[in-house]
């Protein structure tokens, strides 16, 4: 357990600053909000009917590629 | 549950965080939205099955998990530039040193193994505990808290430690947890 405690100063900070750059990365999109093309999707779908059969024309462009 | 507008609103809302995830997970913009769309079409085509007052992100992050798992399957022979494709949909380009530290960042990040990179950015950025990782990735919860450290020993091998290669890996992880306090 000596060991562990010896590296942990250094580790710690090591981790802390993983940890922040991970965030970083991740907020930095969270805060471009939601894309105009989303917001729009999503107002114009009915509902699952509409929904599963936007998702099969996906399906059916991926086939074909 | 029917789709009401409440629900609309609240799927909306996790529309940030699911980019977030999906340019995380693939470290292509373009790929990333397109994975948000189909994910969004599936959870709607689907809402019946969601069960009223559970949580509605752990949802939304497993469909675009499992919808990104079959993606890779299909396209993991092509070649990717996701550097590249990364970068250019960030909104403000950082200062040129920060720039070079993402950059880096962004590439040992690309280097873990999948089950450990979902595992370090479910719990690490999205902010889900244990065991909501563990519910989304289908896995056990001590499994999700092993690929964790595992993760964040090897990025910071990667990125702190000179000769990584030196640095056995069961000393790196004893001394993760050590840093992590348990």
């Amino acid at each position: 357990m000596k060991e562990v405690k010896k590296q942990g100063g250094l580790n710690a900070e090591i981790q802390s600053r993983i940890g922040h750059q991970l965030r970083a990365m991740y907020d930095d999109v969270v805060r471009q909000g939601v894309p105009d093309r989303f917001a729009e999707l999503i107002r114009k779908l009915d509902g699952p009917e509409a929904a599963a059969a936007a998702a099969a024309q996906i399906d059916d462009k991926d086939g074909r590629d | 549950m029917p789709l009401t507008d409440t629900l609309r609103d609240d799927i909306l809302a996790s529309v940030p965080s699911l980019r977030a995830f999906a340019i995380s997970l693939s470290g292509n913009g373009d790929r990333a939205d397109d994975l948000v769309q189909e994910t969004l079409l599936r959870a709607i085509a689907n809402i019946d099955s969601f069960q009223p007052g559970s949580n509605l992100p752990a949802w939304l992050f497993t469909i675009l998990r499992n919808l990104f798992r079959s993606d890779y399957r299909k396209r993991r022979r092509e070649v990717e530039d996701a550097e590249g494709n990364y970068a250019k949909t960030l909104k403000t380009q950082p200062a040129q040193n920060a720039h070079l530290e993402f950059e880096e960042f962004r590439t040992a990040l690309d280097k873990l193994p999948q089950d450990q990179r979902e595992a370090l950015i479910l719990v690490g950025a999205s902010g889900f505990s244990y065991e909501d990782a563990a519910a989304i990735c289908g896995c056990a919860v001590g499994t999700i808290k092993s690929r964790v450290n595992r993760a964040r020993s090897k990025l910071s091998a990667l990125l702190y430690v000179d000769g990584a290669e030196d640095f056995g890996p069961d000393e790196t992880v004893r001394a993760v947890i050590g840093g992590n306090g348990g």
